[in-house]
């Protein structure tokens, strides 16, 4: 699914280079569930917005789903977030004046789908979150899991091959962030490939595997105890 | 249609600013409909005052003292070239008029021959016009109008009623049908008397006016060179430094829609400065959505949107707030050009034309001031407007 060779992201501050990411280089696999740790700072935001086609590396090779991406346009960008990614976000970001059921149909929406088949496959994703009842509410109406189920609801309506999800319980209770969590594990039982990026070891723990990262490498966990 | 729809939602929900934006546009079209529709109007009226009068009038003037070669048997016989219709000779004079006890003084008298009923296509109420008889024999008889048939006898039906002028006794043989006021003053009080006896009461000798009317709009110019030749052809033999004017009311009225014209684009013109303000408004107004909606900009990126995806909505969203205020403008010009018609008495309307212009205008005003905002806000970094609070 994600194929990543020596990804070099680099910040000029104050007329010096920083590292965001240094010489990286990762597999994962269709199905797999990941999680990136790491320190803030250690650059798995930058990580996260170069595998979400939001941002582009400076060097190295980037593979999505079989497709290289260093050279696309920024129309296939984001034709390939539209298509292939699902983000959750930890802030949610839903758009506070559309009603849940908008919400979710939004990525469909650029997808140019139909009314009828937008309107249904909405309901669908709303429904799998257990959202039924909810679909008119505006976000403000709703509590932070629901409104995380809703942002779940819409990354999953466009059927993605990838769901990125960064810090998705940073803003819940620890109880709301446990059911969310359980919502992952079942996604990815059902063969979604997840990649979870939290700095929170409990949270990375559901995931099949973890990355470690500091500053901007990727490190394996022995050598980190090492440190 | 869908970003119309996300367009609609965005706008209403901030009503206020929404609605202050759109007084810009709002102001700016009910300025240019109405000042133009007023324009339009008047030109209109004015020009149909013209009309009234003939537009296949022409007028002749000379300014001679000694020996005028015009006389009658010389009109008449332009009126046989071919492509003139008619001729009369005009000599006005104002005075007061007495019937009994009765006077009127705001008598407009006119010497002339039959033909000036055809000239100024006059019409009989009651009785008949000046004839050639008449004129001959210098009768003392009148054809009166409305006005003066009213004041002096108090009804219409003043056939056979006697009044004096000057001394003189004059028997009314017509009058005329109401005519209204144009241009050149009030129709209805007019005093018609036969052109031998005007010359004689008004003292003055000879022809220094008169009217000729072409047989038809298309030989205004063929009758134009006729007279000139004419006049030519009489004054050479007298004198050489006789001058004389030919009006032509075609001419007339294309010098005067030209003036209208120009009156009209230069209102438009300064309405439209207005509607430019307008557009500002938007575009600022824009420019505060798009930094206000950075963050939900990077959101709509993140989930697939792309750049023309963004364009579009901004570009829909100004283009959809000056349409709206383009027809509440309309809207309400039309209303307020419905007053301003039954309040002046005048027949306004708002052409087609300046509604459809008035529309256009506001379109390519939403176009031209929404493509910058929109453009900046399609060009975020998602990164960038994700990371925006």
């Amino acid at each position: 699914m994600i194929r990543m060779q020596d990804v070099v992201k680099c910040y000029k501050l104050g007329g010096e280079n920083i590292y965001a990411l240094n010489h990286i280089s990762f597999e994962i696999g269709d199905g797999e569930y990941v999680a990136i740790t790491g320190p803030s700072g250690s650059g798995k935001s930058t990580l996260m917005n170069i595998i979400g086609c939001l941002d582009m590396a400076d060097e190295g090779l980037y593979e999505l789903a079989g497709q290289r991406i260093e050279k696309y346009s920024n129309r296939q960008l984001a034709r390939l977030r539209s298509t292939h990614i699902g983000f959750i976000f930890q802030g949610f970001n839903l758009l506070s004046r559309l009603s849940a059921l908008e919400n979710v149909e939004l990525p469909l929406l650029y997808q140019k789908m139909s009314r009828q088949l937008r309107r249904s496959r909405a309901q669908e994703a709303l429904e799998s979150v257990g959202l039924k009842d909810r679909m008119k509410h505006k976000p403000q109406q709703l509590s932070g899991g629901q409104q995380q189920r809703v942002a779940i609801a819409r990354a999953l309506a466009a059927k993605p091959k990838l769901i990125l999800a960064d810090e998705p319980t940073g803003n819940l209770d620890s109880k709301t962030g446990l059911e969310l969590m359980t919502m992952f594990d079942q996604l990815n039982a059902q063969g979604n490939t997840i990649v979870l990026i939290t700095h929170d070891l409990q949270i990375a723990a559901h995931a099949g595997r973890a990355l470690h990262m500091v500053d901007g490498r990727i490190i394996d966990p022995g050598e980190e105890e090492a440190r | 249609m869908q970003s119309v729809q996300m367009a609609f939602k965005s706008i209403l929900s901030s009503k206020m600013r929404s609605f202050l934006t759109m007084l810009g546009i709002i102001i700016g079209v009910l300025a240019i409909v109405v000042l133009v529709s007023i324009a339009q109007g008047t030109s209109a009226s004015v020009t149909s005052q013209i009309e009234k009068l003939g537009t296949n009038l022409l007028t002749v003037n000379l300014q001679i003292r000694r020996n005028n070669p015009i006389t009658l048997s010389r009109l008449d016989e332009l009126a046989q070239v071919k492509g003139i219709a008619y001729v009369a000779p005009s000599l006005s004079s104002s005075g007061t008029v007495k019937a009994g006890l009765v006077q009127y003084e705001d008598g407009s008298l006119l010497a002339t021959t039959p033909g000036m009923a055809s000239i100024r296509n006059y019409t009989l109420e009651q009785g008949r016009f000046i004839t050639a008889p008449d004129v001959d024999n210098r009768s003392f008889v009148a054809v009166i109008g409305q006005e003066v048939a009213k004041e002096l006898f108090g009804s219409t039906h003043a056939v056979d009623e006697t009044f004096t002028y000057l001394g003189y006794t004059f028997t009314v043989v017509g009058v005329l049908d109401p005519i209204g006021s144009s241009m050149l003053g009030s129709g209805d009080n007019l005093i018609i008397l036969p052109f031998t006896l005007g010359e004689r009461l008004f003292s003055r000798k000879g022809i220094s006016s008169f009217y000729v009317s072409a047989s038809s709009g298309d030989t205004v110019t063929q009758a134009e060179t006729a007279i000139k030749g004419f006049m030519d052809d009489l004054l050479r033999k007298v004198s050489t430094s006789t001058t004389y004017s030919v009006y032509n009311q075609t001419s007339m009225l294309e010098t005067l829609g030209a003036t209208t014209a120009t009156l009209t684009l230069m209102l438009g013109g300064i309405a439209a400065i207005s509607l430019l303000v307008g557009g500002i408004g938007i575009m600022n107004i824009m420019l505060v959505s798009v930094s206000e909606r950075t963050r939900e900009i990077g959101i709509r990126k993140a989930i697939g949107a792309s750049r023309a995806n963004i364009l579009s909505q901004f570009l829909v969203e100004a283009l959809v707030v000056s349409l709206l205020g383009g027809l509440i403008g309309l809207g309400l010009s039309m209303a307020l050009i419905n007053l301003l018609s039954r309040l002046l008495n005048m027949s306004l309307l708002v052409s087609p034309a300046v509604a459809a212009l008035a529309i256009g205008f506001s379109l390519v005003i939403g176009v031209v001031f929404g493509m910058y905002p929109a453009n900046k806000a399609s060009k975020l970094r998602p990164v960038d407007a994700l990371r925006h609070e």
